[in-house]
Parts: structure tokens; sequence; C-alpha cells
């Protein structure tokens, strides 16, 4: 029981204190990649540090939703946590509460919520934003049903652990055509919803061009540093579901004993610098699309996962 | 160890079916030729894989010939004869929008699925997954062939159409004669060879290497 408690905590620690290096990380490996020095790794902690710290301004126009919307930004992603395998392989007090379909559904209310508390305050450049990324959340949306779909028929279930276990024994079952389908679509996906290159610029600072940056311009201090580390939360966290749960399902604690954890926090932390790797490899070569070129990338995705499900049902 | 070599067999066949739905998304000639020898990979690989386990030299002798004519020979080929303005055009013109053409894949990977069943009931054999995500693969070249209307993004297509012919070919006869390899050995170098120079006359004469545009430079009938 106590074991139980302290595993829950540790997985919300991981994501909660490591996220903001990973996106000090990811970012700084970009800079390196294009030749220049970049911010240290350390920077995002700096950054939620001194907005912590700042003064708030709350535009006249705003009403609760607003000030509310930080809160849920922030907390969605601790709760989708709890429902994943972020560091044992063994189910934990709230695995069987809601699956990988109600992830999808916790995360749309914070995206909802966002979306509202952008156009509430009244900024043009936010209700732009919104609308746009609603667009991309629309895409996206059937490629993570079919996904979702997918999983479903290859483990008979959908909930993350025992989804994990179905790929680990027989191993057969994690060489399937239809596996290397869905985990490209999955992760075409995982590049649109965190606003990563082919589909948002994560890194610049031109208004009329920003999908997912320009929801949260209107929110300073408190709220914005919120905002920003749930950001990065979310990041994490889809990266975990993608690499603990689908891609690589090995490296998990498979007792509650101190050893096991602590070289699964290592495991994982290595197996999210390698999917780092291969964002900053994706992000340093692909341009950002065009606003109605994004209906394309995200209907290969489409494409992708529903060819991964037929090949499924058919047992290719 | 057999059963190993079937399994990331299956995961070759899936990358083979992402790498030919890739091409039908991609607007530059040259991520296409890339994906294209991605693609002429992947079929190498599978000729390994399979040829591997009960050894058989042809599918070995298979997969040296298509790394060598079609990774190597025939994209240099394509690059040093093609008109060079070709590769920093940013899009391709094509006669369908891509998510039409996506749309068209899909339906046709099914196709391609469903009819490939019968086949593999006909043929039992070690790999029933190579024929069907080659029949799949086959149907979508030639869909890729029916929507270019550009010279060398028209010869990938059919160049991935013979790469999903012989992925299916490789798990129904693992057996072939040497002819088969012969012919890739010199056939299609030679084919990309002419189509290559075809482009090359063309755009000297008319400026584009669009042929779906020559048939409006007819004077009228």
């Amino acid at each position: 029981m106590v074991q139980s408690i302290a595993l829950n905590v540790g997985q919300l620690a991981f994501v909660l204190l490591l996220s903001p290096l990973f996106a000090g990380i990811l970012a700084r490996c970009k800079e390196l990649v294009q030749s220049k020095r970049g911010p240290s790794i350390l920077q995002p902690y700096r950054d939620l540090r001194k907005l912590f710290a700042k003064d708030e301004h709350v535009s006249e126009e705003s009403s609760w939703l607003f000030r509310t919307a930080p809160y849920f930004i922030f907390i969605v992603p601790l709760i989708v946590t709890l429902l994943i395998p972020v560091l044992t392989n063994f189910p934990l007090f709230f695995a069987f509460a809601g699956d990988m379909l109600a992830a999808g559904f916790i995360f749309a209310l914070s995206g909802m919520f966002f979306t509202l508390a952008a156009i509430d305050a009244g900024n043009p450049y936010g209700a732009m934003g919104a609308s746009r990324t609603r667009m991309v959340g629309f895409l996206a949306e059937p490629v993570i049903i079919i996904v979702l779909f997918t999983v479903s028929f290859v483990a008979d279930s959908t909930i993350p652990y025992i989804v994990q276990q179905h790929w680990v024994h027989p191993l057969a079952n994690f060489f399937s055509p239809s596996h290397v389908l869905l985990l490209i679509a999955f992760f075409m996906v995982i590049l649109a919803e965190t606003g990563r290159l082919p589909v948002d610029n994560p890194s610049g600072h031109f208004e009329l061009a920003m999908i997912d940056e320009s929801k949260a311009l209107e929110f300073s201090g408190r709220s914005a540093a919120l905002i920003k580390w749930g950001g990065y939360m979310k990041f994490v966290v889809l990266a975990i579901v993608f690499l603990n749960v689908l891609t690589t399902p090995w490296g998990l604690a498979s007792s509650a004993g101190f050893a096991d954890v602590a070289l699964a926090v290592v495991l994982v932390a290595i197996k999210i610098l390698a999917l780092i790797a291969v964002i900053v490899a994706v992000e340093s070569s692909y341009a950002k699309l065009r606003l109605f070129r994004i209906s394309e990338f995200l209907a290969a995705a489409f494409v992708v996962s529903v060819t991964a499900m037929i090949t499924e049902i058919l047992h290719l | 160890m057999t059963q190993l070599l079937i399994e990331l067999n299956a995961l070759v066949l899936g990358l083979f079916i992402i790498s030919t739905i890739a091409m039908t998304v991609t607007r530059q000639i040259g991520a296409c030729m890339l994906i294209f020898v991605v693609q002429s990979l992947l079929l190498a690989a599978s000729a390994f894989l399979l040829g591997a386990s009960p050894f058989s030299w042809h599918l070995f002798a298979l997969g040296c010939v298509t790394v060598l004519s079609k990774a190597i020979v025939i994209p240099w080929l394509l690059r040093a004869l093609t008109p060079r303005g070709n590769y920093y055009r940013r899009e391709l013109s094509q006669a369908l929008d891509i998510p039409t053409t996506l749309l068209m894949a899909l339906g046709l990977t099914f196709a391609g699925y469903a009819f490939a069943q019968h086949l593999v009931r006909a043929a039992p054999n070690l790999s029933p997954g190579n024929i069907s995500m080659g029949f799949a693969a086959l149907l979508v070249g030639l869909l890729l062939l029916a929507v270019r209307t550009e010279a060398v993004p028209q010869l990938l297509g059919i160049l991935a159409m013979e790469n999903a012919a012989f992925l299916a070919g490789i798990a129904i006869a693992p057996d072939f004669p040497l002819i088969a390899e012969l012919a890739i050995a010199f056939d299609v170098p030679l084919l990309a060879f002419i189509v290559a120079l075809l482009t090359r006359i063309a755009y000297r004469q008319v400026g584009t290497t669009e042929v779906g545009a020559l048939a409006s430079l007819r004077e009228g009938p």
C-alpha cells in the first residue's frame, strides 16, 4: 500500500520535475544541430522560476475561463500520468480507472479550456491560434481513434498496462507489419499535437504564423508559467505513451524495489532522449508546412493508421 | 532463428507499404527518389531475410542485384541525365490533389489485400504477407503512375510497381531462374536510361518535363 503510493508519487514527480529538463535538452540539441550554442538545458526551469515570481495581468474583458484554464492545462497531464505505465510494468492504483481513450478525452478537456481562454482574452491572435489548433486537432482526432481501434484489435484492450504487456509477451506480437504502421501514424500525431515542426514551429516568434504559441500570448506571470509547464508535461506524457506502451515496452521496473525503480527512471529517461534525438532530426530536416498542407500531413497519418487496422484485421 | 527472420521480414513489409504510401505524398522529386531508394533497400532486406533460413542463393543474388541497380545505378543515372531544374522545384504537378490520391491509395491497398487473399490460398508458402503487401504496393504504384504528370515521378511509379511485383514474387517462387535476376540487373537501368534521355530531349524542346502537358501542344484534330 505504502509502496504503491510511493510509486504513484514517483511517477508524478518524474513527469513533473523532469519535463522542463527534457524541453531544455530538446531546445539545446536543436540549436547545436544548427551550429549555434543555444540556451542552457536548465533554461526552462529558470523561465518557470522567473514567471512564478512575476505579477499577473489579466484582461478586463476576460471571464473566469481565462483564470481557470491554466490550472486545467497544468493538472491534466498529471491525471493522465496516473493512468499510464511511466516507471512500472505492473498496474498501480489508477491503472484501471481509465484507458487510452479516456486519456485522449482528458487531454481534450484541457485543449477545450485552452481554446476558450485564448478566445476569452479578446486578443485577435488568440482567436486565430485557437481556431488553427482546433483545425489540427480535428484532423488528428480520426488518426488517434483509428490507432486506438487498432490497438484494441491487437491487444483486446485499451488499458495501457495491458497493451504494454501484450507487445512484450510473446515477442512475435511486436514484429508485425501493423505495429510499425501504427507507430508511424502515432508519431505523426504526436508531432501535430505537441506543435512540433512539420506542423507548427515551436521556436517561431511571428504571431501570424503561430498555431500553438499564440494561444498563450495573453497569459502572464503564474498563469504563463503553469501553461508552459503543462506544455512540457504534455510532451513527456505523450512521449511516454508512445515509448513505454507502443514502441519500446521494455526497461520498466517489474518490482517495487528501489534499485528496479531507479534503473527504470534511467532507462525511461534514455528512451525519451532517443525520441528527442529523432525529433531534432525531423525538425532540422523539414520546413514548416503551409497551413493548408497540414491536412495532407495528417491525411497521410490517417491512411497509414487505416492501413495498420486493415492489416491487423486481415492477420497479415 | 527462422522464426525471428520471418518476424523481422514482417517488420520490413510494414515499412515497405509505408514507403509506397510516402511516395504518393511527397511533392519533391528529390524526396520521391530518396523514398524509392529506401523502398528498394527494403525489398533487398526482405529478399535477404527470406533467403537466409532455408538458404537460397537466388534470393541473395536478387537482393544484391536490387541494391546495386535500384539503390545506386538508377538514382545516379536519373540525377545525371534529367534536367537539373527539376530538383529545385518545390512542388510536383499532379493530376489529382494529394488527399484524393491518398484516399484512392487506401482503397487500392484494401483491394490489393483482398485480391491477394485468393493468391495466398492458391500458393501456400513461407511468407503470405509478402504477397498481400506486394499486391497492395503494386496497385499504389499504378496509382502513382496515373496521377503524376511528370516524366521522372512517373518512371519512379513504374519502378515502384516493379519493386512491389518482386516483393510478391520472392514469396511465390523463392528459386527464380537466373534470367529474372539478370533481367532486373540490365533491363531496369536501361529503362531508366532511356526515359531519362527522352526527358532530357523533351526538356530541351519544350522547356518542361511535364508529360501531362504535352498533349496540349498538338495542333487541332
